[in-house]
């Protein structure tokens, strides 16, 4: 079974903020397989508090993937890939694991996962999966998803994707999440019993907010601006890394057409023969070994694309906040029209256009008493706008608070792995460099010894 | 891009030797004429092994080679001659050196052209002067090639670069048409002036020393070019009789000559293909480094160590120009120049077997009695002569060009070899170094962290 390579750290941890949002869901007393029934009957966001849960360290991991057919929505036969996830508590004593639950889950299920947490953790950047097809594929690079070598890649990017979420603060405790760790049947059903489809903020109302709000917060404007820049700048970068990557393979390839030949001609020569077997040996190996360096670099390119899908979970957030703003916005400007028509109505005068003040004009002026009952009612409407106003402008600032602490862990988050990359991509070219030094000097020697 | 443009005499194509202004071209490198340079030339493009063990072996090869006997005996093959260079108690055994430099078009109303700067420094008695400087043209390699075929149709002769490159050749004369033709015509003078037997041609002196209009007289005194095709049909017909009676070891060399240009026509087509894989890759390359700058610019934090990737990718992308550049210096043309070898080798032993033809020819008329058989036993005697002498001489050459061939070859690749490490050791350097940065700048900033 293997471990995702950057394991360690990404173990479950204890949460050190707060839930988002609403009560406290209590503590259950639920032990490991045993948490369906701790209390989730809450505002409606399913968060697990688990004492005993954190005592003991949890490892994730996603070690096999099976290619599978089966019978989709439309009853037609499909073949897909099945990935086996499997979760081990380790006793904090001896350090030894001990496999707590396994089962199977295909990607659609991993998409489902995520898009639940997107609804439910608006404030989050939302750790983002693999890419579903292959792209920034150099040509000789399968854009099968059946390929073997894609599968494997994914394989790796959804472990890391549970990583993720197991080693973040807030995401770590949610009940879902756990339920897909160890719910192996009913667990679509349970998602969707949430209802978090219907929560999700439409992308038309989005779309609306975000050319029509006046007054962003700068800090999201700016961050906006910056995953803009980000996802261009490392499409940019992988485009060309793929394109570079081609020219390497053929380069290396192309070596290896002297060995045959040199094979060949080896045949009619007496004194050359031996050298230019052997060196034409050389060319052969030098050539193969250009798959194993370039199927290393694809990994570099995931730890890449991985921050290029962070881009748009970056967005997302910003979406959300411009949308709420929107709204306060929105509900603001209502709340004040209101307050105007009720003070013309007090007043008598009439400076805003209402369609009970045309029909009036049209139809005669109204009662006192329908007067009074007007007021009235808008006097009451007052009131509820300027509770809500005050409940949106907490639930705003509230947001803002526990975004910008997520948008800073993110941060920090991104500046280790990137580096990090960069420094693995070093040590790859050394590695390559190394290799091709070897080899051109044993090549050599047989040639001087032609 | 072409050189000086000059209007000159309708007939001449060269320029008088001791006039010659030589104004360089924009585009080419010029050769300084200095009488080191035509072996330092020779250095480069050979790439020297200055293993001693070297020495030894072409000196034995030297006395081995039996001359025929109407060619005096001159150990000189192009490698005894560097070596003698690089040791210099030992100057008077080279003593022609030839340098091609300076491209220079010329327009006439008919046609454009280039000639080619050839200088000739030499103490040998038989030459006037110690100095010459000529211009030619490639009619006049051609015409020159073509006099030492006919007086020595059984000598491998060298090869001189094609006519025309078909393939991706838009305008005749471009610069690296221009720079890799001379480079042959360079060679194919210097490797006749180390043949032991073609060094001392007469036509090859006066093709160094000549004044153009002395040249051109010359050129006419030859069988003209109608008589020479008649002699071409007739070389057909006759060598594939040839065939038939040749000698065992001259069967094992024809194979060996097929087999060998299968090989090299391929080795050539490979090394071109790497050539053009290398330079795409370079090109690639290029626009790889500065994307890491690009986004430099909106990370803070990474700032240094994205620029500092971006120096070693621009830095290895310098390193694989180099290495390119080293590829076509070295291993292109003498692979190349093996192709056409092996053309010339083909026609060599075709025209060997002519010769035999005309003995067989004779000899079936005497046993037929075809014809007046009373001349025939003296002309056939007068045949076999000659066909000894032809074979005699090919057989010598064809052991001193195969040695050639071997170094030639181990060289090229030993050179590629070597630019191939080179290249990796300077890109492992490059990185290693920034590994080495990063892991100090890290360890200075954990020593930061503590109070």
């Amino acid at each position: 079974m293997e471990q995702a390579p950057r394991d360690p750290e990404r173990q479950l941890q204890p949460a050190p903020l707060e839930p988002l949002g609403c009560p406290d869901a209590g503590l259950g007393a639920a032990i490991g397989k045993e948490a369906a029934g701790a209390g989730e009957e809450d505002s409606g966001v399913d968060t697990m508090t688990h004492n005993n849960f954190w005592l003991k360290k949890i490892e994730i991991s996603v070690s096999e993937a099976e290619k599978r057919t089966g019978r989709n929505a439309m009853n037609m036969q499909e073949t897909y890939t099945a990935y086996l996830i499997e979760t081990r508590s380790v006793e904090h004593t001896d350090g030894q694991s001990v496999l707590t639950d396994s089962l199977w889950r295909r990607y659609s299920e991993f998409e489902l996962l995520r898009n639940y947490l997107l609804v439910y953790y608006p404030h989050i950047v939302v750790p983002p999966l693999p890419e579903k097809r292959a792209e920034f594929v150099w040509h000789k690079l399968s854009a099968d998803n059946m390929d073997p070598d894609f599968v494997e890649r994914r394989r790796i990017g959804l472990e890391n994707f549970l990583l993720r979420i197991a080693s973040h603060p807030i995401l770590c405790r949610d009940k879902i999440f756990y339920l897909f760790l160890t719910q192996e049947g009913n667990w679509k059903e349970t998602v969707n019993e949430t209802g978090f489809q219907l929560k999700a903020d439409s992308r038309l109302k989005a779309l609306n907010a975000t050319f029509r709000v006046k007054n962003p917060d700068k800090r999201f404007t700016d961050l906006k601006h910056y995953s803009d820049e980000l996802q261009s700048v490392i499409s940019h970068l992988l485009r060309v890394r793929a394109r570079v990557a081609d020219r390497l393979y053929g380069v290396y390839k192309v070596h290896g057409n002297y060995g045959r030949v040199f094979s060949e001609w080896s045949a009619i020569e007496k004194e050359m023969g031996d050298g230019l077997q052997s060196a034409g040996h050389h060319m052969d190996v030098y050539a193969s070994s250009i798959d194993d360096i370039l199927e290393d670099e694809e990994h570099y390119a995931d730890q890449l694309k991985e921050y290029l899908f962070y881009a748009e979970a970056l967005r997302a957030v910003c979406r959300k906040h411009e949308l709420m703003q929107y709204d306060l916005e929105m509900a603001a400007q209502d709340l004040a029209s209101k307050k105007q028509q009720c003070e013309e109505l007090a007043t008598g005068t009439v400076r805003t256009f209402s369609l009970k003040g045309m029909t009036t004009k049209l139809f005669g002026q109204e009662t006192p008493e329908q007067r009074e009952a007007r007021i009235k009612v808008l006097e009451e409407q007052i009131n509820e706008g300027e509770q809500q106003l005050k409940s949106k402008n907490l639930e705003g600032r509230e947001f803002v608070k526990n975004a910008w602490a997520d948008i800073e862990r993110f941060k920090e988050q991104k500046n280790r792995d990137l580096k990090e990359a960069l420094i693995s991509y070093a040590v790859m070219q050394i590695s390559m460099c190394k290799k091709g030094i070897q080899v051109w000097t044993n090549a050599k020697e047989c040639f001087s010894k032609m | 891009m072409e050189g000086e443009r000059r209007a000159s005499q309708a007939r001449s194509s060269g320029l008088p030797a001791g006039g010659a202004d030589g104004e360089s071209p924009g585009g080419s490198a010029p050769f300084p004429g200095s009488s080191g340079s035509s072996a330092l030339l020779q250095a480069e493009v050979l790439d020297l092994d200055e293993d001693e063990d070297d020495l030894e072996v072409f000196s034995k090869d030297a006395s081995l080679m039996d001359m025929n006997s109407f060619s005096p005996m001159m150990p000189t093959s192009p490698l005894s001659m560097i070596n003698q260079i690089k040791f210099e108690d030992e100057p008077d055994l080279k003593d022609l050196f030839i340098t091609v430099d300076e491209p220079e078009s010329h327009v006439t109303t008919i046609e454009t052209f280039i000639t080619y700067r050839i200088i000739t420094k030499t103490s040998r008695g038989e030459f006037d002067s110690s100095e010459f400087e000529v211009r030619r043209r490639y009619q006049d390699f051609l015409w020159l090639k073509g006099k030492l075929e006919e007086a020595h149709p059984t000598l491998i002769i060298p090869p001189l670069p094609e006519k025309f490159i078909v393939k991706g050749m838009v305008e005749r004369f471009n610069d690296d048409f221009i720079e890799t033709r001379r480079k042959a015509l360079h060679k194919f003078l210097n490797r006749i002036a180390d043949h032991p037997t073609l060094t001392f041609n007469e036509d090859f002196k006066i093709f160094l020393t000549a004044q153009a209009w002395e040249l051109s007289s010359h050129k006419k005194q030859g069988p003209g070019l109608l008589s020479r095709m008649g002699q071409t049909v007739r070389a057909v017909a006759s060598s594939m009789r040839g065939v038939k009676n040749r000698p065992e070891e001259f069967m094992e060399m024809n194979n060996f000559i097929e087999l060998f240009s299968q090989k090299i026509n391929l080795i050539d087509k490979i090394s071109q293909r790497i050539y053009k894989e290398e330079r795409e890759y370079f090109d690639e390359m290029k626009e790889y480094g500065p994307i890491h700058i690009l986004w430099s610019a909106s990370e803070e934090d990474l700032v240094d160590t994205l620029k500092d990737v971006a120096g070693c990718i621009d830095r290895c992308c310098k390193a694989t120009e180099k290495r390119m550049s080293g590829l076509s210096e070295a291993l292109l043309p003498v692979v190349h120049e093996y192709v056409l070898y092996s053309e010339m080798l083909m026609g060599v032993m075709k025209r060997r077997d002519q010769i035999q033809a005309e003995l067989d020819s004779k000899v079936e008329a005497l046993t037929y009695k075809k014809t007046d058989t009373d001349l025939l036993p003296e002309e056939i005697g007068k045949l076999e002569d000659k066909v000894e002498c032809a074979n005699n001489a090919l057989k010598a050459d064809w052991e001193r060009w195969k040695q050639n061939m071997q170094n030639d070859i181990k060289l090229a690749f030993t050179d590629m070899a070597e630019e191939n490490i080179h290249y990796y050791e300077q890109c492992l350097a490059t990185w290693e170094s920034f590994l080495t940065s990063q892991t100090n700048l890290h360890l200075e900033e954990t020593s930061e962290d503590k109070p």
